[in-house]
This record gives structure tokens, sequence and C-alpha cells, in this order.
């Protein structure tokens, strides 16, 4: 294989990671701050100006807290669950475009760590490993809420894929790729995903709400009932590793969101700006308007947190099996119909 | 005649399948050992994702991604589910009487005498392949085939997964009214 392929690839993967990791950092900064404003206080402002320091300060509390262990006969697992929650967290990103390309020392150079043909599947697969994360470690804790907790987390996880993947045939059936890059491409301009499939956009929202286990879907750690779910017993990096990892996972499913029916990297008058500014510069503003939306998404998650009281859990298994699923399925329908309804014109004799 | 792997001149491709081999035949005896039946769960889905590293050296993406969506993300959680509720000590283990194990010992010895009948018989049909020169990790050509070829089998196993969901829920459904 090429030698600056591996490099190249190696740079954008580093890149990815720092990016996802300075993201999740700042996201706890910004949802302590969005709290503040929407319950009309000031918020964290000690650390630095304005509090910009505060997630550094955070971490520095984690690492430096006391290690407890639950007296748990699992040692092993108890340490397992929060890497496995961590790294699924991180691992989605390798198949996000994150800019179409750039040109740097005589060669394309694509900003997408890999350009598999079934990234779609493969994240579906990294979202469904995700549940062992939390179902390992709410086990291994030796204690009935964190195992309530993690089975709630768990089986709240497992319903909302369903309609998750059902509501992305529809948008699958349309661009007829399962390829990141060529769904992004396909979005040219502003011929973005969510004006053709305003349902299919809806219910994939609600459903990574779900999936990432955030108000109003929060049910695995409600403190009311549960002390703090899966995480009652951890302490330490460890707890960090887990209220880490729902950052970073809220990190990247904004960006497939983004990615899917925001149009990506796309802003209208790209093509223009090809033309007439060059690639790298034009790259450079999609990757910006990239995280413009990305940044709006993660705006939108906190901003329904602190607005939505959480569901009770027959509502919320209701909402997943007898409605989200149903719509979707109605929602695939329509779109078959309308995708062939020249044939089924002809076929009717008009 | 048993093949000895070169490992001095092997390619990376053959170390890498020695090395799932090997993980993939002690998970699945760990699996089967374990006392504990989570750690045999979760044994089972490490051996899950060896076999979709498998799948992936010969080049069929699409099915590696989608056993690890189906087997180690549905099924196997479900498992999990069932057995971190179900709190199986060992106090409260069932005693099998002694013509449930005499059963299992004979229907054991029948599934040996299948297997070996099965394993003197077979032949290899690596013959009977043909190279079309198609790229099956596409969903493309995936799809085509199945929907063009083998269209009336893929029905049917979609007609069988669809009368097992119905049996299922049928079966939860009853129980709630006889209480």
């Amino acid at each position: 294989m090429d030698s600056t392929i591996i490099i190249e690839k190696s740079v954008i993967i580093l890149a990815v990671f720092a990016i996802t990791m300075v993201m999740a950092m700042y996201s706890t900064l910004a949802e302590r701050k969005i709290a503040a404003w929407l319950q009309d206080r000031i918020g964290p402002n000690r650390a630095g100006k304005g509090g910009i320091l505060q997630p550094l300060a955070d971490g520095m509390k984690l690492f430096a807290k006391e290690e407890f262990e639950p007296n748990t006969p699992n040692k092993f697992l108890f340490y397992v669950g929060p890497a496995i929650a961590m790294s699924t967290a991180l691992m989605t990103s390798a198949v996000i475009p994150w800019g179409d390309r750039l040109h740097l020392f005589g060669r394309d150079i694509i900003l997408q760590a890999s350009d598999i043909d079934n990234a779609m599947l493969y994240i579906f697969a990294i979202l469904s490993i995700g549940v062992y994360g939390i179902m390992i470690g709410g086990w291994a804790s030796n204690n009935k809420f964190s195992l309530m907790g993690a089975v709630r987390a768990g089986s709240q996880m497992v319903s909302y894929e369903v309609a998750m993947g059902l509501s992305i045939i529809a948008l699958l059936m349309m661009t007829g790729s399962l390829s990141l890059r060529e769904i992004s491409l396909q979005q040219e301009g502003l011929h973005w995903n969510v004006f053709y499939q305003p349902l299919s956009f809806l219910i994939f929202l609600i459903c990574s709400f779900a999936e990432t286990n955030r108000t109003p879907f929060d049910l695995a750690e409600c403190e009311s009932e549960l002390i703090g779910g899966y995480h009652t017993e951890y302490s330490s990096m460890k707890m960090g590793f887990y209220l880490f990892a729902e950052y970073a996972s809220m990190f990247i499913s904004s960006t497939i969101l983004a990615v899917l029916f925001f149009g990506g990297y796309n802003y209208p008058g790209m093509s223009w700006a090809v033309e007439n500014w060059g690639v790298n510069i034009a790259n450079v503003i999609g990757i910006g308007v990239l995280f413009a939306k990305i940044c709006f998404f993660i705006f939108f998650y906190m901003w329904v947190r602190w607005t939505i009281p959480r569901f009770r859990y027959d509502q919320l298994m209701h909402l997943g099996w007898r409605i989200l699923i149903p719509l979707s399925i109605l929602n695939i329908m329509i779109t078959g119909i309308v995708i062939l309804r020249h044939e089924l014109l002809a076929f009717l004799g008009f | 005649m048993i093949h000895i792997p070169d490992f001095a001149h092997a390619s990376t491709i053959q170390i890498v399948f020695c090395v799932l081999a090997f993980i993939t035949v002690i998970t699945a005896f760990l699996a089967i050992f374990s006392r504990n039946p989570i750690h045999s769960a979760l044994y089972l889905v490490i051996c899950f994702f060896t076999i979709a590293g498998h799948y992936l050296l010969l080049n069929a993406q699409f099915l590696a991604i989608v056993h690890i969506i189906v087997y180690s993300g549905a099924i196997m959680i479900l498992f999990l589910f069932t057995l971190m509720l179900m709190n199986l000590n060992k106090q409260n283990e069932v005693h099998k009487p002694r013509i449930t194990r005499l059963g299992a010992i004979v229907s054991f010895c029948l599934i040996c005498i299948v297997l070996i009948l099965v394993f003197i018989n077979s032949k290899p049909i690596e013959g009977e392949y043909i190279a079309t020169g198609e790229d099956y990790q596409s969903i493309k050509v995936l799809g085509h085939v199945l929907l063009n070829e083998y269209m009336v089998p893929f029905e049917f196993a979609s007609i069988l997964l669809l009368v097992a969901m119905i049996g299922v829920v049928l079966l939860s459904k009853k129980e709630k009214t006889e209480k």
C-alpha cells in the first residue's frame, strides 16, 4: 500500500479523534451554560473567562477523585463497561465525510477516514454494540438499581433501533446508496434530504434522542427512581468515561443528522465557490458549514433536555413500537409509490 | 493430510486468519464451559465478532456487518436481558431427572452419528464455483441476485420470520388473559 495514504489517513483519524474529544469536552460546558441561560441563571463563570476552562477543571476533578470499586465478583467486566461505551462512541466517526476534498501537496485528499460501501450499516452495527457498554457495566456493578437502569437503557436502545433502521430505509430508497460520501455528494447545493424526507428526518431525530439516552428518553438514569441508573456504582474517571461517551455520541449523532438530512458539508453556492475561489477555500468553508450544522443540533439536544420532562416507561415503549414503527413503514410505502409513480400510472392505464 | 501452515512465510491474511480462528475456537469452548451463564453469553458475543472477521477476510463486507447487527446487536442482547433478570444461582438450579439426562446423552450420540456420516460423505465443491466477476460486496449486486434468482426462497424466509413473530405475539397475549 502507498505509504502516503497511510500517513494521510492517520492524520485524518487523529484530527477527527481530537475534534471529537474537544467537542465532547466543550459540550459539557455548553450544556451547563445553556441550562443556565434557559433557567435565567449565569452558569459556571469561575474557571477562566466566562468559565472557558471549566471542562479542564472538571476533568482534573474526575481524575483526582477516589477510585471506588463495589464488592462485585466481576471486576474485569466492571472495567470493560465504560471502555466499550467510550470506544463505540468514537468508532462511528470513521465513515463520516467531513468535507469533499482538499488539494494539498499536489494530490487530492478526501476528507474521510474510510469510504466503505456499507457506511450506514456500519453505523447501525456500532450503535447496536453500544448497548453492551451499558448492559455490562450495569450488571457488573452488582446492584439492583444499576441493573434496572441497564435493562431500561438496553431495551430502549434496542426498540428504537428498529424504528431508526426503518426510517432510514425510505431515505436509502431515494439515494440508492449506503455510502455516506455518495449521500453527501447527492445533496449538492440545497437539495437537502430533509426537504424530500421530512417524516423520515423526524423519526430519525426522535430515535437518535433515544439512542443517546438523552432527555426526554433518559429513564435509564432517572434520579428519582433509580439513583443514577447504570452508572450508580461508578466513580472517578470510569464515571467520566460514561459521561464523556454520552457527549461524544451526541456529537456523532448530530453529525450523522447533519450529513444524512441537512446536506453535510454542502452549502448553496458551493460549486460557484469551487470555480471562483478554488477547491481548498470552498471546502474549508464546507467544513465550517458542517460544524455549524453540528453545533446547531448539539444546541437542539440541550434545548430539548431543558424544556421537555422525561417520559414514563410505558409511554416510551408506546411511542417506539406503536407510533414510530408504523409511521416509518407508512413512509416507506409512500416513498415507494412516489418513486414508481410513472410505472404505476402506466400500469393503471393513464 | 493435515496442512501445517508455514508461519515464517505466511501472508498477513493467513496470520490474521490464524489469530481469528484461534479466538473463535477458544471463545466457543469457553462459552460452553464457563460456569456463569452471563460469562458464557459474553464469550459467545466475542465468538460472533471473530466470525464477522472471517467474513471480512472472505471479502463479504455486507454479510459481516449484518451478522454483527443481527447476532451481536439484537439476539445476544435479548439473551443477556433474560439471563441478567433470571438470577441463575447454584441454589436454584433445577435438578434434572435421570430420564432427561439419558435423553440428552442419546440425542448427543445421534447428532454425533449424523455429523460423522456427513463429514465422511461430504466432498469439496470447489470445482462447482463459477467466477462471475461480480462484486458481491456491493448491496446492489446482492439485492439483484436475491430478488431475481432467489426471489421465492427469499420471500419464503420472510414469511417464516413473520409467522414466528406472530406466534410470539400470540403466546405472550395468551399468558396475559389467563392471569
